[in-house]
């Protein structure tokens, strides 16, 4: 079989000028692609043969400036990265391409980036160390240090983890995957000193990492494997490393499964909630939870099931602990 | 074709506030003459929350369960997504890492087990796609459910991260066009229908912590399904079904508006094509009443 060189497909296109505009419309463009076409290079010929109004950012062209991001249905992408091809094997031969938030749009595809360099500002994104002025040999960091970091610098600052984070979405003041992935990559810097500050600042309720909703959008849409969720993780670890985790609905939340496995094996979910919420949190669960027992959803303490071979978990769980709250 | 057999992780859930999920797991696959061999020993898999207090100790939890699996020679099978999650990634992070997968060996000798990286973890529906077969599945289908409109919830942890997804169980499901849900509802005899939510989260993870957050997600979801004129809604995660069929009502309070749909398993859709009692699925079990049966 001939391999196909050229597919014919449509483009919706995000139009917008704040300036000018109060509703924002799409353009529809019908071309012939071909395997080596990226989405910038469909963008450029848009923009030169047919409409030379249409504003994108581009810079680099090869992934690393990380300005080019917008979404092809839905999916956060690099422009210059992306081959048609690809989006066609995934979606068909319909592509809507949008900038990353529609919200901050300023002219068609780009966006308005304030909110996610404040979310950036809020962690130091940058490495803070009381360096001599004229130090007397070079200040290395060991291969195996570097590794901490688990490539957490590869991130371009693209913004397409934070634009498809649906925590983020709603909450605003969420801090969000790519600025919790910089926290991370600092705070893991064997020169860094201000990490402990970095966790008080993602230790907090609502903009924290307590308020991911663990979608695992962020992982899979990152064009650089930056896997900021992974990083989450790291950072609620490195919490109650430091000793500072709050005594909280969230922080209980995550401690009441060890507690639950301990005694049963399995998670005992009535006692799960209680534990987190507290005796009088609790209450506001009783509406739901009455309509649940209603349907044989509850179990109740005295029937709570438990794992086979219980002694061998409880043996593991205290062996096998490496932190305490 | 040889008998498929697999070690059924029951999770959690299953046991306790989804007890109709357990009984369609049993009632399907009995009709399909699949073996499940039920891992006892089992513990939780930490939900996605155990790791952020201690991860080693989450490491050590789930290479225990699948080393129970390994000792069948089975594969495992989950029915919740976010044990498959778990317990994939943890097989995932030892196989790749040997260092880690000793230290957390020298904890498991010490209950006399070992985990080899032998067993494949997959999901029940992953397993009756792939494994037993769509085609198949078409052909046993007695009560088609053609009368429906169906909106697939697929649930954030079957999907995503696809790179450790697909390297599991063989679905090759693009996270931003998922279709093995849809190909299930089809093959059930039903109309699937596209919405913008059906790859999208529901939020349950955060219901403690961020409760708002949680119930708009929630909202978003259902109101996404009615929306696009599906009858019902029908899930693989026993979570995704718990927030989906119980939260309702805080849902529609953060929405603005109201919002209800009847949520399935997939294993009750699956199990009411079959013919499936609805006493057999636990249909009564659901807290938005199931009206259709
Ligand atoms: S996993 Fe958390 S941080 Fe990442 S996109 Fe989802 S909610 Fe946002
Ligand atoms: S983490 Fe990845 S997706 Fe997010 S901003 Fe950085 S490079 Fe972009
Ligand atoms: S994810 Fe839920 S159901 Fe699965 S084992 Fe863990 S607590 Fe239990
Ligand atoms: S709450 Fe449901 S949709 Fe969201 S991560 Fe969990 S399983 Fe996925
Ligand atoms: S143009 Fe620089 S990353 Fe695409």
């Amino acid at each position: 079989m001939d391999t196909i060189k050229s597919k014919q497909v449509t483009f919706k296109v995000f139009r917008f000028n704040e300036e000018t505009d109060y509703l924002p419309y799409y353009n529809t463009y019908t071309l012939d692609v071909t395997h080596e076409e990226v989405v910038l290079d469909i963008l450029n010929r848009i923009k030169w043969d047919h409409d030379g109004s249409l504003s994108y950012r581009r810079s680099c062209r090869h992934g690393i400036c990380g300005v080019c991001s917008i979404k092809a249905n839905g999916k956060g992408i690099l422009a210059c990265k992306t081959r048609l091809f690809d989006l066609v094997e995934t979606f068909g031969s319909e592509i809507t391409l949008e900038p990353l938030s529609i919200k901050r749009a300023i002219k068609d595809l780009i966006i308005d980036k304030k909110d996610f360099w404040d979310k950036h500002a809020q962690v130091q994104p940058f490495l803070v160390s009381d360096i001599e002025e004229h130090p007397a040999q070079e200040h290395l960091v060991s291969p195996h240090d570097a590794e901490k970091l688990l490539e957490a610098d590869y991130c371009i600052q693209c913004g397409a983890c934070h634009y498809s984070c649906p925590a983020l979405a709603i909450n605003e003041e969420f801090i969000g995957p790519a600025a919790f992935a910089a926290a991370y990559r600092f705070s893991a810097d064997v020169r860094d000193e201000a990490s402990l500050e970095r966790l008080h600042v993602v230790n907090e309720e609502a903009q924290g990492v307590w308020d991911c909703v663990k979608c695992m959008e962020c992982a899979e849409v990152c064009p650089k494997e930056v896997n900021p969720i992974e990083k989450i993780t790291k950072l609620h670890n490195m919490v109650f490393e430091a000793n500072i985790a709050k005594n909280n609905v969230a922080t209980r939340h995550a401690v009441g499964f060890a507690h639950s496995i301990e005694k049963h094996g399995l998670l005992d979910e009535g006692e799960l909630v209680r534990y987190s919420e507290g005796n009088i949190g609790v209450l506001k669960h009783v509406p739901v939870a009455l309509k649940m027992f209603a349907k044989g959803k509850i179990v109740l303490p005295w029937n709570m099931p438990k794992a086979d071979k219980l002694d061998e978990i409880k043996k593991l769980v205290k062996s096998s602990s490496t932190v305490k709250f | 074709m040889e008998k498929l057999k697999y070690a059924l992780f029951t999770g959690c859930t299953a046991k306790e506030s989804t007890p109709e999920q357990m009984m369609a797991t049993l009632a399907v696959a009995n009709k399909l003459g699949i073996e499940l061999v039920e891992l006892t020993e089992a513990s939780c898999c930490g939900a996605s929350h155990l790791q952020d207090y201690d991860d080693f100790l989450s490491l050590v939890l789930n290479a225990r369960n699948i080393a129970y699996a390994e000792k069948h020679g089975l594969t495992m099978v989950t029915i919740c997504n976010t044990c498959q999650l778990n317990t994939a990634m943890t097989k995932h992070r030892l196989d790749h890492n040997a260092e880690l997968k000793a230290k957390v060996n020298a904890k498991l000798s010490e209950v006399g087990l070992e985990y080899k990286g032998t067993s494949q973890i997959t999901h029940f529906l992953y397993a009756i796609i792939d494994d037993f077969g769509l085609d198949k599945i078409k052909e046993m289908v007695v009560k088609p459910l053609s009368q429906f409109n169906i909106a697939p919830f697929y649930g954030c942890h079957n999907i995503r991260p696809s790179e450790l997804q697909n390297e599991t169980h063989k679905g090759h499901e693009n996270p931003y066009k998922p279709t093995s849900l849809d190909d299930l509802i089809i093959a059930c005899g039903g109309a699937s229908v596209d919405y913008e939510e059906k790859n999208k989260c529901c939020g349950f993870h955060a219901e403690l912590q961020a409760p708002r957050t949680a119930a708009i997600l929630t909202g978003n979801a259902v109101a996404g399904a009615m929306d696009a004129n599906a009858d019902w809604m029908v899930t693989p995660c026993p979570l995704c079904h718990l927030k989906l069929d119980t939260q309702t009502h805080h849902a529609s309070v953060a929405i603005g508006r109201e919002v209800s749909l009847p949520v399935l398993h997939m294993q009750q859709m699956v199990g009411l094509a079959l013919g499936c009692t609805s006493a057999e699925l636990g249909l009564n079990h659901h807290v938005t009443k199931v009206n259709f049966v």
